[in-house]
């Protein structure tokens, strides 16, 4: 294994309305090897995609990275970088594609010309070779009649074939990691079917590592090698991701399990987390998800630190020390 | 009993209002019937432009319709007068699905409330607050929040309040617009106990649309799936996610991301992108994308009616051979 | 929350909407104050002796070939010039809200027939249009001519509010008032008007500048604010003839529609970014 990235303790900062600061990405860590996928997982607000950006120090302004964060991509400490080095790992090292792919691609130039010019952006490479790589990548993300393709403009195509030509943009660097921000999520189940087929391939021919940034649990089942799941900017549980599903032990990642709707099995009455995430600058003093959690106990007044349950698969939540997690 | 009746609904919608003619129609919904029994959901299930949420804003009267009939408790929805109409309009309400574009930024939640009260005059002066306030306790909300501004609520508040909004004119039937889409998981949870307990309650009728076969399951008994302007599959939820008969309906149940690893089926991923619904295929509007086997010439010009097969109705000429998921 | 106080305090936070507004509030107090400490503008104290007198501190801007006095006019036009502006920028800016709204939430014919007259009235002139009737009316009393600004005025924010209510239109909470049985008076009363305040706010800015410059250029033809009543267009007509002998008399009144048009525009463009939410 050839570990990729490496983030350690990352907090993003934002001015609140006085003089306080508060911390949406709240003291991240977590690794990637080469040819793995790793799920963040979380609800709206967790700080999920705002991790993500940091990894690119993509942070919108005025936020910022904290001291004492640390982005370390293969050798290079990323936090270190300016201007032009910076701007080199973006695309370059760490590609990206959002969710929606309405409004990444620029609507006046055709998909070829913005494939090309993000080859030509990274690569000393002529024109025509540009765009004979353009070619090639549209056939990789499986788009049909590609040559016909690479003179459409972005209303010309449907949603999910503009989301393959955004894959194809974050390929045509050839980028060591892809961060997929909610890849999926404004497309029809069908069409997300096929674009998630598509990214799978794609790390596996690439051997490229996969950062997947997601709401739904579902997509990350048989996809991902390991789960992250955030609440409040912090990771609160981590494992493979059989022994995440198998066993998922922090009291909020047992709410979400029991909160979505399943295809297969018994139809019951759902029981959903009480109340809602709160917004950053109104998270309670130790545990974070303590006020919504029914088993909170004296112990989660005070934060605790990511406990291990079992080999490889720790939550930060006390119930850890009894030697079980938190259903038994 | 049957609350609702709808009869061969057809809603075209004509681009460009001063060159009529020259482009052809958008046809959204061509000839859809179903029936609404009282206190029942049945839900319409399909991806976007399959023409799900024009039939419920047609059966409403929002749209005016293109043909076709409606009958809700015995009077002639499309023949109705504007005076008679508005009067209807206690009867029939929606909920939408962006829970931030549904009410108004510039009226409190509690005015808000408290319009269709007033439109009616079901009730006077201090006795319209005592309302809004029970309102807002039955949808889970306390009441002293009738004086704030839909911007400090959360998106999943805000869907409550839609939802109480609704209820103030004491209707019998509700078509929800894809109510829990835009919402987090445990919160979509939330909302899906809510209108159950909401129906139970108060003996509500739903027309529930959306394209999550999972959350369908939850919360109606019967489901019609919609591809393409038609109803291709209807039938009891269970029986029909069971042993869906059209292949349409084959595919959308393998689409559906199942968070648990070792359930993952052989997926079907269908090629393609929908048709656009101003220039259909002929014959059955499934046949470019379909995998079915049997699928041959008569597929591409004859147009499948729907019909009795095995526990459902289904509008496939091969349905009795159908491959189930997980033989496809 | 309400949208006008929350654009009103976001511009003052805007540097160029605070200098806008501070100026213009300036102007606004020194025209209805000014006047009442000040000389009569049409008094004509010493006919000789006072003609054209340099800025002194008797006569701070000087006084013109009648001996009158130019601070004391410019305030008094000043007076005159913002009452018709504001008058007649509310007239339109009503008028244009109106048509706007019904165009934009009835559709179909109405809004064909209604945008089809705008662009017609937009393809002609104000002036040339606001030229021809004044022409063959002698002296307008000062009524007509805010009304004829006004009814001349409308055309643009008629068309923006019309965009403003098309988008309205989709949104949720509209189909919902729909949806709930209420009628077009409530709909747009209730939720088309209070959304599109903000945009009305800026256009009403942006047309005082506007109208003021149209006064001042009726005035300077001879076709605005009748005689002997002091306008600040009428004041730089007057003194076309003092180019070398007096320049006072229309270097104030030139400068102070330029401050006023400039406060104006400053304070309209700081209101349109408050207003706009991409920028908030």
């Amino acid at each position: 294994m050839t570990r990729v990235l490496d983030v350690e303790n990352l907090r993003v900062s934002f001015p609140d309305t006085g003089k306080n600061r508060v911390y949406p990405v709240d003291g991240v860590s977590l690794s990637l090897d080469r040819g793995e996928t790793l799920a963040l997982v979380g609800e709206s607000g967790c700080g999920k995609s705002l991790t993500s950006l940091a990894l690119l120090r993509l942070v919108p302004s005025p936020g910022r990275i904290e001291e004492g964060s640390a982005i370390r991509l293969g050798g290079t400490d990323v936090l270190a970088l300016q201007g032009e080095a910076l701007r080199k790992i973006r695309g370059r090292r760490i590609g990206m594609i959002f969710q929606d792919p309405m409004t990444s691609l620029n609507p006046v130039f055709t998909v070829g010309n913005q494939i090309a010019e993000g080859v030509r952006a990274h690569f000393d490479v002529s024109k025509s070779e540009a765009w004979q790589r353009a070619l090639k990548l549209l056939e990789e993300v499986g788009i049909p009649d590609p040559a016909a393709r690479l003179d459409s403009y972005p209303h010309q195509l449907s949603g999910g074939m503009r989301q393959r030509v955004m894959i194809a943009i974050a390929l045509s660097a050839e980028p060591e990691i892809l961060v997929a921000d909610e890849p999926t999520t404004a497309l029809d189940v069908t069409v997300q079917a096929q674009i998630l087929e598509v990214l799978d391939r794609l790390r596996d021919s690439h051997g490229m590592a996969v950062l997947l940034i997601t709401h739904d649990l579902g997509i990350v089942a048989g996809r991902a090698d390991r789960v992250a799941v955030m609440y409040a900017g912090q990771i609160v549980e981590e494992a493979p991701t059989d022994r995440l599903f198998a066993r998922p032990s922090h009291p909020y990642t047992q709410g979400l399990f029991a909160s979505v709707p399943r295809i297969t099995g018994p139809v019951g009455r759902l029981s959903p987390i009480g109340g809602s995430v709160p917004p950053p600058g109104a998270w309670p003093g130790g545990c974070r998800f303590r006020p919504r959690c029914p088993q909170a106990f004296e112990k989660s007044e005070t934060m605790p630190p990511l406990l291990p349950v079992e080999t490889d698969h720790r939550m930060r939540c006390w119930l850890a020390e009894n030697g079980a997690d938190a259903s038994d | 009993m049957t609350l609702l009746q709808v009869r061969d609904l057809v809603k075209h919608y004509q681009a460009g209002r001063f060159f009529r003619g020259t482009t052809p129609p958008i046809r959204a919904v061509q000839g859809v019937s179903f029936d609404v029994e009282t206190g029942e959901t049945l839900a319409l299930v399909g991806e976007s432009g399959c023409g799900k949420s024009s039939v419920g804003r047609t059966v409403l009267r929002l749209q005016e319709p293109t043909a076709g009939s409606a009958v809700f408790e015995g009077s002639d929805l499309f023949s109705l007068d504007r005076t008679a109409l508005r009067r209807m309009r206690r009867r029939m309400q929606i909920i939408f699905q962006d829970p931030y574009s549904s009410l108004n930024p510039r009226m409190t939640i509690g005015s808000a409330i408290a319009e269709g009260i007033e439109i009616h005059r079901l009730a006077k002066g201090k006795e319209v607050g005592r309302r809004v306030g029970a309102l807002l306790e039955e949808v889970g909300l306390d009441p002293g929040y009738a004086g704030r501004y839909p911007h400090e609520f959360s998106g999943g508040q805000r869907q409550r309040i839609g939802i109480a909004r609704a209820l103030a004119v004491e209707p019998r039937f509700i078509v929800c617009d894809e109510p829990v889409s835009a919402l987090d998981v445990s919160v979509q949870a939330q909302v899906l106990n809510l209108l159950a307990d909401l129906q139970r309650e108060r003996g509500l009728s739903y027309l529930f649309i959306a394209h999550d076969l999972a959350v369908v399951r939850q919360i109606a008994r019967r489901v019609a799936v919609m591809y393409l302007g038609k109803i291709v599959e209807e039938g009891e939820t269970e029986a029909l996610l069971r042993q869906p008969r059209h292949p349409y309906t084959v595919a959308l149940l393998s689409a559906v991301p199942e968070p648990d690893p070792r359930r993952q089926r052989s997926r079907i991923v269908l090629t393609g992108d929908l048709p656009s619904p101003s220039n259909p295929p002929p014959g059955c509007p499934f046949h470019p994308r379909c995998f079915h086997p049997r699928r041959d010439r008569r597929c591409r010009s004859e147009i499948p009616a729907l019909r009795p097969v095995g526990a459902t109705r289904a509008a496939c000429h091969y349905a009795e051979t159908t491959p189930s998921p997980e033989t496809a | 929350m309400n949208p006008v106080v929350d654009a009103l305090a976001r511009s003052w936070r805007d540097p160029r909407g605070r200098a806008g507004a501070i100026m213009l509030g300036a102007i606004a107090a020194g025209a209805a104050v000014g006047p009442i400490f000040l000389p009569d503008p049409l008094a004509q104290p010493c006919v000789l002796e006072c003609r054209n007198l340099a800025p002194s501190w008797a006569h701070p801007f000087g006084t013109d070939d009648l001996s009158r006095d130019i601070l004391s006019r410019v305030a008094t036009g000043g007076r005159i010039s913002l009452a018709v502006a504001t008058l007649a920028v509310g007239l339109s800016v009503t008028l244009g809200a109106a048509m706007g709204l019904v165009a934009g939430y009835w559709g179909g014919t109405v809004d064909a027939g209604l945008m089809r007259l705008v662009d017609a009235a937009l393809a002609i002139p104000r002036l040339f249009l606001l030229l021809l009737v004044l022409a063959v009316w002698d002296q307008v009393p000062m009524p007509v001519l805010i009304v004829l600004i006004g009814v001349t005025g409308w055309f643009g924010t008629g068309r923006l509010v019309r965009g403003e209510a098309l988008r309205l239109r989709e949104e949720s909470y509209v189909r919902a008032a729909e949806a709930l049985g209420a009628n077009r008076r409530r709909i747009i009363f209730r939720h088309l008007l209070p959304n599109t305040a903000g945009p009305l706010l800026v256009a009403a800015t942006l047309g005082v500048g506007d109208v003021i410059l149209l006064e001042a250029g009726l005035s300077f033809l001879g076709l605005g604010v009748p005689l002997p009543t002091p306008s600040w267009g009428g004041m730089i007509l007057d003194a076309k003839s003092l180019l070398f002998t007096a320049p006072w008399a229309g270097i104030f009144p030139g400068l102070a529609i330029v401050m006023t048009v400039l406060s104006a525009n400053l304070f309209g463009d700081a209101l349109r970014d408050a207003v706009d939410p991409r920028g908030a």
